[in-house]
């Protein structure tokens, strides 16, 4: 799979160069596009609003860390990223241990039903939240679960469950049954042989799958706003403080932007490695 | 593809996420049912009002507007996204440090929550204090999100091609990845141009992985709600009004429930339609191993 690229350099060398260099600007210009925006924000989140609002300039004259330092020494500030990450792992876990052993039927085994049962599985993944909002909403309050993490995390399966079990399938189906029947007349039972071997042997799949309900459980605000109104409020949702009567705080607002940013930076960092392969699903 | 043995009790590992599933999704779903079929004059007093509320949304002049908009959506950006990311998967670097740093900030935009996305576009256009508003009032181009529909159109268009074409990049690039250098050197053993070699060897061997891009991007543009909804919010007048910021002005706003109800399902049919459509050409190319 990486060998691809070690021959191909090495002949084409000679006259290749040229090309070498518009693939470079291709790459700068679109990195570019990508990080104006996320530029623009890091700017304007160090600057005060006295300077956004009064002048124009393309980094921050007056640099101040003031924005940054009202988030995080208010409470219903920096509690918006606490409640944020509890909920996002709450559905990871859930979404995974669910989405496993049926992963593993889905991939193993026909059974009733099991073609019918898979695209109804990833219709939920289709459905538009804004078709659910109202209904969970009645659910969670009927139920005495509404503005609690859990509720926001078993909302977000909706889409997660769906979307682990189709990639986890994706990666198991590249793992030989042999194995499987080699432990099986090794005397393993299922359950040892599931979490001592198949697991082991599927793990970039599974931290691919963590990555993605990760993912879209951070980014989601329409259901997450809906079902929370205090004690467990998404920081996405803490952010419309900022308009107030006397108009948008905007340094406060960028700043605040600036740090949902941070935790799905880390996440990449960690994962840079499995990136490319992850996004296949398992599926090249 | 391996041959697998026919277990009816696999149903029992399923048992969980059905369960789950159910009552995330099935139960809601029930009281959207239950909503579209009934009227209410308030104080939870509801009763049977058959098919109204279906023929008077399919008679109404919003829900084709804003299904005419979505489609428009979706088409530009489909249109928009692919080939570009296609490009800039074919330009990025194989391997080594410039490789992993492509991939790290490509992935970036998808990790920042959607409202944050719309706020970071609504700063970046604003003619005040945006430095792309300002770069383009400044080149004397008439541009303003807010009053414009056309300058609304470009704004959250190319806002979404910014937060979304990596996806379609880190996917093509995925599978331009596994394709072994054998078929390289065949191509170059047969004289092959630039061209013949991307439509015979690389687009072939992407075709699997574009489509569960297509597949992602299609359902996830056909339900945006928040990132149009912070630049625009619907408007200006209704000019990007899609169909799900129209669902929440119905249901939240209005609170039409009935009306609401019946768009909703209309709106999960269509798009359950088009997926599958989607669906049933991806397990096709599966099964001719692609």
């Amino acid at each position: 799979m990486t060998d691809a690229t070690a021959l191909t350099p090495a002949v084409t060398k000679p006259r290749s160069l040229p090309k070498v260099n518009s693939r470079a600007v291709v790459m700068t210009l679109y990195l570019l596009f990508l990080m104006l925006p996320i530029y623009w924000l890091i700017n304007m989140s160090l600057k005060t609003n006295t300077e956004i609002l009064g002048s124009f300039s393309l980094w921050p004259q007056n640099l101040t860390f003031e924005n940054y330092v009202t988030i995080l020494t208010d409470e219903a500030w920096y509690m918006g990223y606490v409640n944020s990450m509890i909920y996002v792992v709450m559905n990871t876990v859930i979404s995974l241990a669910v989405a496993l052993p049926a992963a593993y039927a889905f991939s193993r085994y026909n059974f009733l039903g099991d073609k019918h049962l898979f695209f109804w599985l990833l219709t939920n993944r289709m459905a538009p939240p804004a078709v659910f909002a109202l209904p969970f909403f009645q659910l969670y309050s009927s139920i005495g679960l509404f503005d609690t993490h859990i509720a926001v995390a078993l909302a977000h399966c909706l889409f997660n469950v769906p979307l682990a079990v189709w990639i986890l399938e994706g990666f198991m189906r590249g793992v030989p049954k042999e194995i499987d029947e080699t432990a099986y007349i090794d005397g393993y039972g299922f359950g040892r042989f599931f979490v001592k071997i198949f697991m082991p042997l599927i793990a970039s799949g599974i931290g691919v799958a963590a990555f993605f309900c990760f993912m879209f459980s951070w980014v989601e605000l329409l259901l997450s706003r809906t079902l929370t109104s205090v004690d467990a409020k998404p920081i996405a949702a803490t952010m419309t403080r900022t308009v107030g009567a006397a108009g948008v705080d905007w340094g406060v607002l960028a700043a605040a932007g600036v740090l949902t940013i941070v935790p799905g930076a880390l996440v990449i960092y960690f994962v840079r490695n499995y990136i490319a392969k992850g996004f296949a699903l398992g599926r090249v | 593809m391996q041959q697998k043995t026919t277990n009816h009790k696999a149903w029992f590992l399923v048992l969980p996420v059905l369960v789950l599933v159910a009552f995330s999704a099935v139960i809601p779903l029930m009281t959207v049912v239950n909503y579209s079929v009934q009227d209410t004059f308030g104080n939870n007093q509801f009763f049977w009002a058959g098919l109204e509320w279906f023929q008077e949304m399919l008679s109404d002049e919003r829900m084709w507007n804003a299904l005419q908009r979505q489609l428009m959506f979706s088409g530009i950006i489909l249109a928009i996204e692919f080939p570009l990311g296609i490009f800039v998967a074919l330009n990025m670097p194989k391997s080594g440090f410039w490789s992993s740093f492509c991939l790290v900030v490509m992935s970036l935009p998808l990790l920042i929550p959607w409202n944050v996305v719309g706020t970071i576009w609504q700063i970046f256009g604003r003619v005040d204090i945006g430095l792309l508003g300002h770069t383009l009032e400044a080149l004397g181009i008439d541009y303003n999100y807010t009053q414009d529909t056309i300058s609304a159109w470009i704004t959250i268009i190319v806002m979404d091609v910014w937060h979304w074409t990596s996806l379609v990049a880190l996917l093509a690039f995925a599978g331009l990845k596994s394709i072994p250098d054998a078929y390289y050197q065949a191509a170059r053993i047969d004289q092959a141009n630039r061209w013949k070699v991307f439509r015979f060897i690389e687009l072939p061997k992407m075709m699997g992985v574009l489509m569960i891009a297509i597949l992602l991007r299609f359902m996830d543009s056909f339900m945006i709600y928040t990132e149009p909804f912070v630049v625009t919010g619907g408007g200006p007048g209704n000019a990007t009004t899609l169909l799900s910021i129209d669902l929440v002005k119905m249901a939240l706003g209005q609170f039409d429930l009935g009306p609401a109800a019946a768009f909703s399902l209309m709106y999960f049919l269509v798009i359950l339609l088009i997926s599958w459509v989607f669906y049933t050409v991806m397990v096709n190319l599966d099964k001719k191993g692609m």
